[in-house]
Parts: structure tokens; C-alpha cells; sequence
């Protein structure tokens, strides 16, 4: 049994160890699962309505109308962001169980924090875009003659609706990840460096 | 040497805070009126609540820019800009994103949900809003290079100060 920096035993030889800091990961863990149900709910979000278009003499001419996420280019964005957020997440869980087979200094010590930046700051892009393009779909825009399609694909809404909560909820935890791992920093510091100047 | 750096970081963000600012500024005075077929229609950025989103967002923004100019260099608040960083650059991403989705449709309009472009109508509305989407994505990158660069000087991550 070998101490590492913080004092805590990891058995060597074994090829995963516990992780050593429980809130981080649980945090990990649940943005994870929000960002992945986000990605599928809205990647299978798909409805088909027939309507009735016209009758001619006794036969009515029906037209298939279908509403998909791809149609819009602001819904194709959120799922490729919340899909690299999710396989964010899963990459930052791997790495903690596997953490003694890197060291932990230097450039790979920032990286951490560095990627959490940028994921949360993709999926809010992600998110901005998708919820005014549904608040569009869902109000329409009297002013520029758009019709509101909340009221023909009442499924399709729902299930946009709650892909993007499911995002919220996942970019939140995914903030308070990022702060946490930078707080992180500061802790494997030397406790003299109080004083902060600029170059 | 250290005058010089500080200068430059200072150059930084008085550009940051110009970019903002001049979006935000163009967005709001992006106005336009167009007659179709005898019904007379005006395009504000005020109808579209993600053109609203940006001009906020921007003009918070603008305004921390502005406080943040006068800090002094030795002060203890760094470590409270590192965190005001982080939280404005996501609010500026989140805000150029949304106006950007919105103005997609404006321009090339979306087939699929009938909704026709309105470019061709309101041209001059057009350029306006396009001239700020680029003044606020400029914002939205040298943010992010502020947002590492504090966390470089003022966390020293990598511990390449001797204390």
C-alpha cells in the first residue's frame, strides 16, 4: 500500500482505484446523465401529421407533413454540443478512475479545468440557440409573418421542451464542475503564493 | 518589461470593451421600414426576443469591461474578475448563438415550418444586424483569451512563479 499527495492509500497494482474526491465525481456523474438524455430525447425527436389539404368531389387529398430536429439547423447544434459535453463528462469519470497511471503535474494538472471551460461554455451556446428557436416555434413572430408550429406538433414541442430543461439542468452542474476543478487548483498550491501580482 | 505586459493586457481589454459596447450600440439602433403591397412593415430589433437577449447581454458586459479597466494592478479583486470571466464570457456565448440561430432563419428563412426569409424586404435592417453578430462574436473570442490569460497570471496553474 503506497501514500500518494494527499495522504489517501491506493493499492499498487490494480488497475482502478476509488476516486478520491466523491462530490466531484457525483457531480460528474449526474451532469453526465442530464447532457446524454438531452442529446438522445432531442435526436429522436421526430412527428409525422396527415392533414387534410383539400376535397375534391368524396375523396379528401391529405398531405404528410413531418417535423424533425434536423429541419433546423439551431436543434442539429444542440445535439452535436450536448453530445460532446456527455462525452466530456465520460472522459473526466474515466480519467479519475484511472488517475495513478498519469502525474499529476504540470500541463496535464490544468488541462482538467481548461476542457470544463470550454464544454460549458459550448453547451450554453447550445442551449441559447435551441431555446429561442423553440420560444420562436412555440410563440411565432407577428412581425416578420412566421407561424408558430407549437399548435400542428404538439409532441414534437413537448419533447423539445424537455430536452432543453434536461440541458439546463446538465450545463448548470457542468458550471459548478468547472468552478470546483478550479478551485481545485488552487488547493494543490504551495500555501505561501497568498500574495497575487501581474507580471 | 512589466509596464509593457500590463499595458497590453490593459490594450486587450479596452478592446474587448469596445467590441461589446459597439455591439450592443449597432443592435439597438438596427431599425427599418419596408412597404409590401401596400401594408407598411417596420423591423426593430425589440420584435425578436433574441436580438433583445444580445443587446443586454452586450451592454452588461460593456459595462464590467469598463469597471475592469480601472483596477489596479496589485489588488486582491483579480481572483473575483477570474470568476466574473467565466460567467460573462458563457453569457456572451450563450447570447451570440441565439441571435446567430435567429438570424439564420431571417436570412435563408426554414422551408420546413413556412417561415419565409425576410431579408429581401428589410436590407438595410439586415447589414445592421449583421455588422453586430460580428462586433459580438470579435467580443466572444478575445473573452475567452482574457478568460485563460487571468487564469494564467492569477492562479498560476502551472506554478511558474517563484513564490
Amino acid at each position: 500500500m503506497a501514500l500518494d499527495i494527499n495522504g489517501e492509500k491506493s493499492e499498487v497494482g490494480s488497475a482502478v482505484v476509488k476516486p478520491k474526491d466523491w462530490t466531484l465525481f457525483m457531480l460528474r456523474l449526474s451532469s453526465l446523465l442530464a447532457t446524454a438524455a438531452a442529446t438522445i430525447v432531442m435526436a429522436l425527436n421526430n412527428q409525422t401529421k396527415t392533414l387534410v389539404v383539400a376535397t375534391v368531389g368524396s375523396t379528401p387529398i391529405t398531405a404528410t407533413l413531418t417535423a424533425k430536429f434536423q429541419h433546423n439547423p439551431a436543434f442539429v447544434f444542440f445535439v452535436i454540443a450536448n453530445g460532446m459535453a456527455s462525452l466530456h463528462n465520460l472522459l473526466m469519470i474515466a480519467l479519475d478512475f484511472f488517475r495513478h497511471k498519469f502525474n499529476d503535474k504540470g500541463l496535464f494538472l490544468v488541462m482538467i479545468p481548461i476542457l470544463d471551460m470550454l464544454n460549458v461554455a459550448l453547451a450554453s451556446a447550445g442551449d441559447g440557440a435551441a431555446a429561442f428557436m423553440a420560444e420562436l416555434g412555440k410563440n411565432g413572430n407577428s412581425h416578420a409573418r412566421w407561424n408558430k408550429i407549437c399548435d400542428k406538433f404538439g409532441t414534437y414541442c413537448d419533447h423539445g421542451g424537455g430536452a432543453l430543461i434536461a440541458s439546463f439542468i446538465g450545463l448548470g452542474l457542468l458550471l459548478v464542475v468547472s468552478v470546483l476543478s478550479i478551485i481545485k487548483l488552487l488547493a494543490n498550491q504551495k500555501p505561501t503564493n497568498y500574495h497575487v501580482t501581474l507580471p | 518589461m512589466v509596464k509593457t505586459k500590463w499595458l497590453a493586457l490593459l490594450l486587450v481589454r479596452f478592446l474587448a470593451f469596445a467590441a461589446t459596447l459597439s455591439a450592443a450600440i449597432v443592435m439597438a439602433t438596427s431599425h427599418q421600414n419596408a412597404s409590401v403591397f401596400a401594408v407598411s412593415f417596420e423591423a426593430k430589433y425589440s420584435q425578436t426576443p433574441a436580438f433583445k437577449y444580445f443587446v443586454i447581454a452586450n451592454a452588461i458586459v460593456s459595462v464590467y469591461g469598463f469597471l475592469v479597466l480601472f483596477l489596479p494592478s496589485k489588488s486582491l479583486l483579480w481572483r473575483l474578475v477570474v470568476a466574473f470571466d467565466l460567467v460573462f464570457t458563457l453569457l456572451l456565448s450563450s447570447s451570440i448563438s441565439a441571435a446567430l440561430a435567429i438570424a439564420y432563419v431571417g436570412k435563408k428563412g426554414n422551408s420546413y415550418a413556412g417561415w419565409l426569409p425576410i431579408c429581401g424586404q428589410v436590407p438595410k435592417y439586415c447589414d445592421q444586424v449583421k455588422g453586430a453578430l460580428v462586433a459580438g462574436f470579435i467580443g466572444v473570442i478575445i473573452y475567452m483569451v482574457l478568460l485563460l490569460h487571468s487564469i494564467h497570471t492569477v492562479l498560476d496553474p502551472l506554478l511558474l512563479k517563484k513564490p
